[in-house]
């Protein structure tokens, strides 16, 4: 490459200047355009966010628990929540339904997805490609201080009158078309409008990193070249970039209904409701690929790395992220099996849903393929991950039992799918995302993680994550109905009790577990051993620049001669081969192979 | 506790088909289930990290990926057949000689409305029951389901019937028993803040029991 090159190369990237000047604090930590701060900022709401969803979780776990018992500290909450008693105070039902749908909107949208696109899009892509910034590193700013307004919104329902949204992290309607069903009138508002504020955020993110990953990559950096988690992370870019607008469309439909009279979902006035379930659903489907790709693309990183061989099938890896990105599009139906839709149109919607079936089964059978003949080292994000792929396996396969039509008829609304939903999101991406903190918190911070105490973490996370999850199948299979205030007023679930506290308690303890992960990070970024550039041995790009990089990333581009997981391979006599180590006899100032 | 994966037993003519897809479903998937995690265990205690061993340096086998590509595909191919039958027979078609009723649901109750002596459901001698279906065994009854103002479930969890009930849309659902008694009736879709109290009692007569329970029913 010649300098002139480079030189257009590095003014491509977004402002790239490598001599250091100090910025203002406002801009270097609030206002930052750096990728990598903004990459931590979402990391801290996110996790913030997490912690509030976990929160309400066992605020919800405590009734199912013990229906209708007072809830000990419960008299703090105000009436509106909980109704006091000469014993205690007891939850009420419309406060109990909010807390259903908070803690899976909050989980979804406010934690999972700004965890995974948030924070690894915005860490990754950049570095992971040999770029200096993202391409528009302002829109990268606005994301950001985008979804904190949509946070604020969010938590704020819960004080207005009449509570936070209680119909559902789905909003179905007409329930949701109405305070009149509900008694919640500003609080659907507020969280209507919140979604929509997100949605913004989302899209200006995904517009940068699918610019930044076609227009920003190093020298050499081929296509099939690209870390898997940076191509899961541009997949999942652009269904964002697709599937968003639809929410918005519809969420702003349904404010409309709420506020100003119109009529798109209330029957009364002519509205359909399945509309609503349509349009949600063609968002929704690939929202849940939005939350796993991702997860699948860190997975593979951390495995093939830890287990110090390339990744089984590379090609076929990226294949089925794209086939599933592709299929996930046209099975959101399967939400919809029960709701009165053509019946017909349920056959092509099972067909559909189990093709999908196909990709997910190859990245399993290439992730144990990985581990054939490795040289596996169990470090705390190599146990997430292994948790990952173990518990994707449950999630999958759970997933062809709702997939069948005549078998979705029983468990669709009960606890078989709450049981589903959580081996995928928790099982798969929670811990996905704890893999790629522990794996790439040196990078961010500049010091390695508490080992012992990520491995306790990881261990009772484990164990109380299974005792919670699991039996909520067996609570399906028996009957029990999701979204259910009091489970002991249907006679034939109140067999079920037994199984329903210990479930909550087993809650309780993987809650209480999570304070060992806080208590690691903050221990880690003050006190934590300062980490090298490449504690883990690894190929890729992000592990050739200092932990953490400096502003503007790499201090020359890097010139790219392989594939990221060249892992114990005989042209070295490491165990790993940097995608930028020139091949053997090769000069390092030679020029770079055709891109 | 229990752990049990067996669905409590069945009372109406298409349960068993439903039952069987799921335990086919059930072995299939467990025996996966066994077979990788199984898979998993021992790759990681035979190549975990030893010191001076490397691992091989090994890509992949397109022989390979075509093979778990293709079974899987067969697999959800036999199981999308085998469901589709009995798809069709429980949603698309629907049993001549049925016996009609209306079922409409609203905020948090369930209401029957059963054809008179003349059998024919909209005229005067109809009458109706709140939060109760009552019916005969071995004679099919077709619903039409209605809800005047949020969504419902309509589930009859013996029965394996789930329906939701769509205000503005009439959508019908049928059921044949195969065994009187006393089933549950709930709703399976959250409908707002007595979501939880919105059951009844499905009662299943024979068909003489039943004739009598409908001539007081209609005198009154």
């Amino acid at each position: 490459m010649s300098t002139t090159e480079k030189e257009i190369l590095h003014a491509g990237g977004g402002g790239g200047h490598h001599e250091h000047h100090e910025l203002p604090f406002l801009r270097k930590y609030i206002f930052s355009t750096d990728h990598k701060t903004i990459a931590k900022q979402f990391m801290f709401v996110s996790l913030f966010f997490l912690v509030v969803g976990g929160a309400l979780a066992s605020l919800m776990r405590w009734q199912l628990g013990f229906p209708g018992q007072p809830m000990p500290g419960g008299g703090i909450l105000p009436d509106a929540m909980m109704a006091p008693t000469p014993d205690g105070a007891i939850m009420l039902p419309e406060f109990y339904n909010s807390l259903v749908t908070m803690h899976g909107t909050i989980m979804i949208f406010f934690a999972i997805m700004p965890l995974l696109v948030g924070v690894f899009g915005n860490l990754l892509i950049p570095l992971q490609i040999g770029a200096e910034d993202m391409a528009f590193p302002r829109l990268n700013m606005a994301s950001f201080w985008l979804a904190v307004p949509a946070g604020i919104l969010m938590l704020a329902s819960f004080g207005v009158e009449g509570g936070a949204a209680g119909a559902g992290w789905t909003s179905y309607a007409p329930l949701s078309s109405s305070g009149e069903w509900t008694g919640v009138y500003l609080g659907q508002q507020l969280w209507l409008a919140s979604l929509a504020v997100l949605g913004f955020s989302s899209l200006a993110g995904a517009v940068n990193y699918i610019s930044t990953v076609i227009n920003m990559r190093a020298p050499g950096m081929t296509w099939f070249r690209i870390p898997l988690a940076t191509w899961a992370l541009f997949i999942t870019a652009i269904l964002i970039l697709l599937a968003m607008p639809i929410l918005a469309g519809a969420l702003i439909m349904l404010l409309f209904d709420q506020t100003i009279g119109t009529a798109f979902f209330r029957p009364q006035y002519g509205g359909e409701p399945l509309l609503w379930q349509h349009l949600f659903w063609f968002f929704g489907h690939p929202e849940v690929y939005i939350l796993i790709l991702p997860a699948m693309g860190i997975t593979s990183e951390v495995l093939s790395n830890r287990a110090r061989k390339p990744i089984f099938g590379y090609h076929s890896m990226v294949l089925a992220i794209i086939g599933i990105a592709f299929l996930g599009w046209i099975v959101w139906g399967h939400h919809m099996f029960m709701s009165g839709m053509n019946p017909l149109l349920g056959t092509s919607f099972m067909i559909s849903t189990m093709a999908i079936a196909v990709p997910s089964a190859i990245k399993v059978f290439n992730w144990l393929a990985t581990l054939w003949k490795a040289d596996i080292h169990f470090d705390s994000p190599m146990l997430h991950a292994l948790s990952f792929v173990s518990m994707f396996i449950i999630g999958g396969l759970s997933g062809i039992f709702m997939a069948s039509t005549p078998v979705d008829m029983y468990i669709h609304d009960t606890y078989f799918i709450v049981a589903h939903i959580h081996y995928v999101l928790f099982g798969g991406s929670l811990f996905a995302i704890f893999a790629g903190i522990t794996f790439w918190f040196p990078k961010m911070f500049g010091r390695m993680m508490n080992e012992p105490l990520n491995k306790v973490h990881w261990a009772l996370t484990f164990v109380f994550y299974n005792l919670v999850f699991f039996p909520m199948h067996n609570l399906g299979v028996q009957g029990m109905m999701r979204r259910i205030y009091d489970f002991t007023q249907y006679d034939y679930l109140q067999p079920l009790q037994p199984m329903n506290r210990f479930i909550t308690i087993s809650a309780f303890l993987l809650v209480a577990s999570q304070s060992l992960f806080v208590i690691s990070f903050f221990w880690s970024i003050f006190k934590g051993r300062k980490a090298t550039d490449n504690p883990w041995d690894s190929n890729t790009l992000e592990w050739t620049v200092p932990s953490p990089p400096p502003h503007g990333n790499f201090a020359e581009i890097p010139v790219v001669y392989r594939g990221p997981y060249e892992y114990s391979s005989p042209e070295s006599d490491r165990d790993f081969l940097p995608q930028t180590e020139p091949p053997r006899g090769m000069p390092a100032s030679a020029p770079a192979p055709a891109t | 506790m229990n752990w049990s994966w067996m669905l409590p037993e069945g009372f109406s003519t298409v349960s068993g088909d439903i039952d069987f897809i799921y335990y086919v479903i059930l072995w299939i998937t467990g025996v996966i289930f066994v077979g990788t995690e199984a898979l998993l265990i021992y790759f990681l205690v035979r190549y975990r990290h030893v010191e001076g061993r490397k691992a091989a340096f090994h890509h992949g086998s397109t022989r390979v990926e075509v093979v778990w590509t293709m079974i899987p595909l067969f697999i959800v191919i036999g199981l999308g057949i085998m469901s589709k039958g009995v798809w069709d027979r429980v949603k698309r078609e629907v049993p001549p000689g049925g016996l009609g009723y209306i079922v409409t649901a609203r905020q948090f109750e369930w209401n029957t409305t059963y054809p008179g002596p003349d059998g024919a459901l909209g005229t005067a001698d109809d009458f109706s029951t709140l939060n109760a279906l009552h019916a005969p065994v071995g004679r099919p009854i077709v619903l039409t389901l209605r809800a005047e103002d949020v969504l419902h479930s309509f589930f009859i969890p013996e029965f394996r019937i789930k329906q939701d009930a769509v205000p503005g849309r009439d959508i019908t659902v049928w059921f044949e028993a195969t065994q009187p008694g006393e089933y549950t009736l709930g709703c399976a879709e959250l409908c707002g803040i007595g979501h939880t109290t919105m059951n009844g009692a499905v009662t299943i007569y024979t068909a003489a029991d039943y004739q009598a329970w409908a001539a007081t029913q209609s005198a009154q």
